[in-house]
């Protein structure tokens, strides 16, 4: 049988390995998308004191410790079964609204948007952020850093650190902000605003301007219709920091809405000897291998996910962000009622939307006449025991689950991590990918790197998170074998 | 793909130094840490030639290997090594480089995920695989080597022990922090690039960058010497700590006597204790014993028993002692990952 394989991926954070093996004619049989990592932190934590939780899962990922550090901070004060004063919620979810202007910022320029900005069809060698800045303008290269810069200061002026926050623990938070930190926290709120819109703007004039990256986003190659999962708040609006989790089917019917302490009646996760990473899935629908529709228990959970499982944004300008994105790619609604868009490049779009809602919310608590208060923690009174928090990271939502003993000391600790969620989309993408490029033994081999590479990066998948490991080498190796186990092929554009 | 494409370019830009940043077992904070230099990022570009960064740029290891040895001037490993795979990319690394530096708490001491020590291989692969939502009712684990219906498919061997960047390579200089503040980074690389150029002194070989020769407390605002202790707290405990006086003296354990300085306080400045991520200060051949001994002076009792029970209400002596340390430390790990007994 024939083997192509891709090691490793670049751009994505976090390592990853596909093998592709081959059929005696020629086709595929089958493909493997391996996460070659694991760290181990559901064991290392046990025997921890609760209370360290935000700060030593913060070590899980360096990209999103914030989204570590808030679910920890939930989780913990489930576990002492306490409500954390009003202002400690405000400041925890401004804190991780500014984490997400930042960091889709990023994922926009830097990341994914090479692939559109600059075009799927340039030189690898120009799609990366050099390139972005080729084609947009130098001066949105000021404006990119000016983002990132002014985001990781909003973190630490509330969590003490740019990466790796300090402040938010079981209760509340060890500090609070003052006025001057608020004002100066509500300009940039403002500022990133505009620079949500602007983004929107380089994304209508550049990808819908241009027929043919429509036809992209259309395309069979790019579409998924699974399952789709999202935090909503109690209007159903997308929350990243707090609310119930709440599953669409494909089919665009609202399939259940939970609290997550109940994620183990919906989710369990899957295990494949040939990786270190675990598949979730319904559990209510089941495990039925790497397939899509309404019969597999694959879902998916994406700023794509987020909007097509909630009925809008919470704030006005990302309000109508959302509604012109289905009217321009999913005019009708689906037989169970809501509009989906099954398009997976689309959740480039999708994150856009996000950060525009970010940013509208970043200013929303900045202005709370309470976000200044000294009233930012609460003592436990109650006897630890369990506890679940979770949060939306923005590669999927994120469900820290702990038990301790009578002192808070960690028994049991499960954690169910962004990106592992899209794990089983990904593989399937993948595979996707190859069959529709190898034929008859013959290889698309350009095609199959950069069809492969931007299926991946619209998850902007970090297997930091999910190998509980990290972004180092995320390169991709692609291994063809054939009918005998022979490597015909081994495609590393880049590693 | 084309091999030849890249190699062109790489001999033009051959003038400048050659510098590699690489991520093996991380969380990925330091590669952000990097890019946080912000707009001093293009002069690093301008000053070298950057001919790996997975996480950031298109790269190829096959060019690695291809180099000569010592070709790169410098490369930058976060992260720890984990599995044979980082093991054998860090030696690659090592052979082609003339310095080598252990960036961030993972390379240099073990980091958070250095904990994993405290447990063996097969603890650490048989929690992951049956945790409470985990599906697994025929037990499976992963497998280096698994024959799957198609063909075979390896996974990199999981090591029976975490280990820092120095028990796999020799390693020229280091820079702490979990991750390093963007500032030091950039203040170790300026010194990098002046010492290049001729402009300033080498560092010595086995020199900590972008770290200073104290301790995290010299650094700290707060008070110190104002109050001793009888007991222990936990943070969760106290609704308020006085914001003036030193969290130690406050009976809330924390690392800043025993870590080294260089990120400015910045913990204890927002009510936090610090953890430790900068390693042990200049001089500390045990991190843990100077811990312990830095809190057995500001408890009050006198007698070595009373302050054994003071100490005693520290409620993980393990992770307080040796949080970021113990991969690195001379106890390395605890005897269950040296038993590797009766694994698959
Ligand atoms: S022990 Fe902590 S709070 Fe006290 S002076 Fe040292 S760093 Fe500051
Ligand atoms: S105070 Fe301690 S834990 Fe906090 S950044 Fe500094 S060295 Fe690290």
């Amino acid at each position: 049988m024939e083997r192509i394989t891709i090691d490793p991926v670049t751009r994505l954070e976090g390592h990853g390995k596909i093998e592709i093996f081959l059929d005696p004619d020629g086709e595929v049989a089958n493909a493997y998308f391996q996460i070659p990592e694991l760290r181990g932190f559901e064991r290392f934590c046990v025997g921890r004191p609760v209370e360290e939780m935000p700060t030593l899962t913060n070590r899980i990922c360096g990209v999103c410790p914030e989204a570590h550090h808030m679910a920890a901070a939930k989780a913990g004060d489930a576990v002492y079964h306490v409500d954390p004063p009003r202002t400690a919620k405000l400041l925890r979810e401004l804190l991780y609204s500014a984490f997400y202007v930042t960091d889709h910022t990023t994922h926009f320029y830097a990341l994914g948007g090479p692939d559109f900005v600059v075009g799927p069809d340039a030189p690898a060698a120009e799609r990366n952020i050099l390139g972005v800045l080729a084609k947009v303008g130098m001066e949105v290269g000021g404006k990119v850093i000016q983002a990132r810069k002014q985001g990781h200061n909003v973190v630490e002026m509330i969590g003490g650190r740019k990466i790796h926050p300090a402040t938010a623990v079981p209760g509340g938070m060890t500090q609070g902000i003052t006025e001057e930190q608020r004002a100066e926290i509500e300009k940039i709120g403002r500022w990133s605003i505009e620079f949500a819109q602007f983004s929107l703007g380089i994304f209508d004039q550049i990808v819908l301007g241009n027929d043919a990256y429509k036809e992209m986003v259309l395309s069979d190659g790019y579409t998924h219709r699974t399952y789709y999962m999202g935090l909503v708040d109690p209007n159903k609006k997308v929350n990243f920091y707090d609310g119930q989790v709440s599953i669409m089917s494909p089919d665009g019917e609202r399939v259940g809405t939970y609290a997550p302490a109940e994620y183990r009646d919906w989710i369990a996760e899957h295990v494949e000897p040939w990786t270190y990473l675990k598949f979730p899935y319904l559990k209510k629908v089941g495990w039925k291998g790497f397939v899509d529709g309404a019969d597999s228990g694959v879902y998916c959970a994406t700023p794509l996910s987020r909007l097509n499982t909630a009925e809008g944004m919470a704030t006005p300008l990302a309000q109508a962000a959302y509604e012109r994105f289905y009217d321009t790619l999913a005019p009708k609604p689906e037989p169970g009622g809501k509009r989906l868009i099954h398009h997976r490049l689309a959740t480039h779009w999708a994150r856009l939307v996000e950060l525009l809602y970010a940013a509208e919310r970043m200013v929303e608590l900045a202005t709370d006449p309470e976000i200044t208060s000294p009233n930012v923690r609460i003592v436990p009174t109650e006897k630890p025991t369990e506890g679940v928090g979770t949060v939306e990271a923005p590669r999927g939502t994120l469900t820290h689950h702990y038990v301790t003993d009578e002192r808070g000391v960690l028994t049991s600790v499960n954690l169910l991590v962004g990106t592992t969620n899209n794990y089983a989309p990904m593989a399937m993408s993948v595979k996707k990918a190859a069959e529709s490029l190898i034929h008859k033994g013959v290889v698309v081999h350009q095609g199959l790197l950069n069809r492969v590479e931007m299926a991946f990066r619209l998850y902007d998948p970090c297997f930091g998170c999910a190998t509980h490991s990290l972004p180092g080498e995320m390169p991709l190796q692609v291994a063809i074998r054939n009918a005998d186990g022979e490597v015909i092929e081994v495609l590393s554009q880049n590693c | 793909m084309s091999p030849t494409a890249k190699s062109s370019g790489a001999a033009k830009a051959g003038a400048k130094p050659k510098l590699a940043i690489f991520g093996a077992a991380s969380c990925g904070g330091c590669d952000i840490a990097i890019v946080n230099i912000h707009e001093h990022i293009v002069e690093v570009a301008a000053a070298f030639d950057i001919v790996l960064w997975p996480t950031i740029m298109d790269g190829k290891y096959a060019d690695i290997e291809a180099m000569d040895d010592g070709e790169i001037t410098i490369t930058l490993v976060s992260g720890s090594m984990r599995t044979d795979e980082t093991v054998h990319l860090a030696r690659l690394l090592r052979r082609k480089s003339k310095f080598m530096v252990a960036f961030g708490s993972c390379a240099s001491e073990g980091c958070i995920p250095g904990l994993a020590n405290l447990s063996s291989r097969k603890q650490i692969i048989d929690t992951a695989f049956s945790t409470t939502s985990t599906d697994n009712p025929d037990g499976i684990r992963p497998v280096w080597e698994y024959q799957a219906p198609e063909g075979v498919l390896h996974l990199p061997e999981f090591e029976p022990m975490l280990r820092t960047l120095d028990q796999v390579v020799e390693v020229d200089y280091t820079i702490p922090g979990c991750p390093p503040e963007s500032k030091q980074i950039w203040a170790a690389l300026q010194a990098v690039v002046a010492a290049l150029n001729g402009t300033g002194p080498l560092p010595p070989r086995g020199a900590v960058l972008g770290a200073g020769e104290s301790t995290v407390c010299d650094e700290c605002a707060r008070k110190r010497d104002v109050k001793k202790i009888d007991r222990f707290v936990r943070i969760q405990q106290i609704a308020q700590f006085d914001p003036e006086i030193c969290l130690l003296e406050q009976g809330l354990p924390c690392n800043g006597p025993a870590t080294r300085d260089g990120c400015g306080a910045l913990c204890p400045a927002v009510g936090a204790p610090c953890i430790g991520c900068y390693g042990a200060a200049p001089g500390v051949v045990d991190y843990g014993a100077r811990l312990i001994s830095a809190y057995a002076s500001v408890v009050e009792a006198q007698k070595p028993d009373d302050i054994d029970k003071v100490l005693d209400g520290i409620v993980d002596p393990a992770g307080q002692f040796y949080r970021f340390s113990l991969a690195g430390s001379l106890l390395r790990s605890s005897k269950a990952a040296w038993n590797t007994d009766g694994e698959k």
